[in-house]
């Protein structure tokens, strides 16, 4: 199951969620507030979700984990709001009978919450001012860069994220 | 309006596009035949930033594709660069 939080996610119901007497793997991941991103340093996160389809999507990228990876249970959080230098993201909570599937599902959970769902950060730098992850004109480094590539916006998220992952 | 073809939409608006709009979500009369069309009128009526290529978009809680058709009492989200995680 995916859920969004308004408040810190507690880490031991989602873990409590996927135990399983078959399980002989639990796999978890967790994506915190790091204090710097693309040479800046960073004083604070906020997140907006687009509630009713991120809780869809998410809960589509869970049944789609459970059918490609021979896991047993998985459950997974995002966060909303305000968070600070350390806070807890996003998590992500996965049991397998053997850790390969473990490990290769929770992966495909958390790489595939941060390109789909309707989940947008934005940094406040120590130095002032704020800004929408991503968001920025074409003409900005990091999506200049990008797109010189021929690539699109979602490559952008994995270049400039700013969660330690 | 009572032209031919116009509609009613309600869109809401996220992140970027909120802070450039300055509002969460208004109902609008519009009679762009799709999403692309309904996108870019928006667009150029408040200046918004980021071109269609670099946005989704989502018709009555589920993603849709810009060629989809603008219907009456949609509820039309545009959705920019996401960056979850």
């Amino acid at each position: 199951m995916f859920s969004l939080m308004e408040t810190d996610i507690a880490e031991s119901p989602l873990r409590a969620a996927v135990e399983d007497e078959r399980a002989g793997a639990i796999c978890t991941f967790d994506g915190r507030v790091r204090n710097h991103n693309d040479g800046k340093a960073v004083s604070k996160l906020s997140y907006e979700a687009y509630a009713e389809l991120a809780e869809k999507e998410g809960n589509v990228v869970i049944a789609e984990a459970l059918e490609k990876f021979n896991i047993i249970r998985a459950a997974a959080a995002h966060r909303t709001g305000d968070l600070k230098i350390g806070d807890v993201a996003v998590f992500v909570a996965v049991s397998a009978a053997h850790r390969e599937d473990a490990f290769k599902a929770c992966r495909y959970i958390i790489d595939e919450i941060k390109l789909r769902l309707p989940i947008w950060k934005k940094e406040t730098y120590i130095d002032g001012g704020s800004v929408w992850v991503n968001c920025q004109s074409c003409s900005s480094h990091a999506h200049k860069h990008v797109a010189d590539k021929g690539r699109h916006s979602h490559e952008v998220a994995r270049a400039s994220e700013s969660t330690r992952s | 309006m009572s032209l031919e073809g116009s509609k009613t939409v309600y869109i809401k608006y996220f992140a970027l596009l909120r802070d450039e709009r300055g509002l969460a979500s208004e109902n609008i009369s519009t009679e762009a035949a799709t999403l692309a069309e309904l996108y870019n009128e928006i667009r150029s009526r408040h200046d918004f930033s980021l071109p269609v290529e670099r946005m989704s978009v989502a018709v009555n809680d589920d993603f849709a594709e810009w060629h989809n058709r603008v219907n009456d009492k949609d509820v039309i989200v545009f959705v920019p660069p996401v960056a979850g995680g």
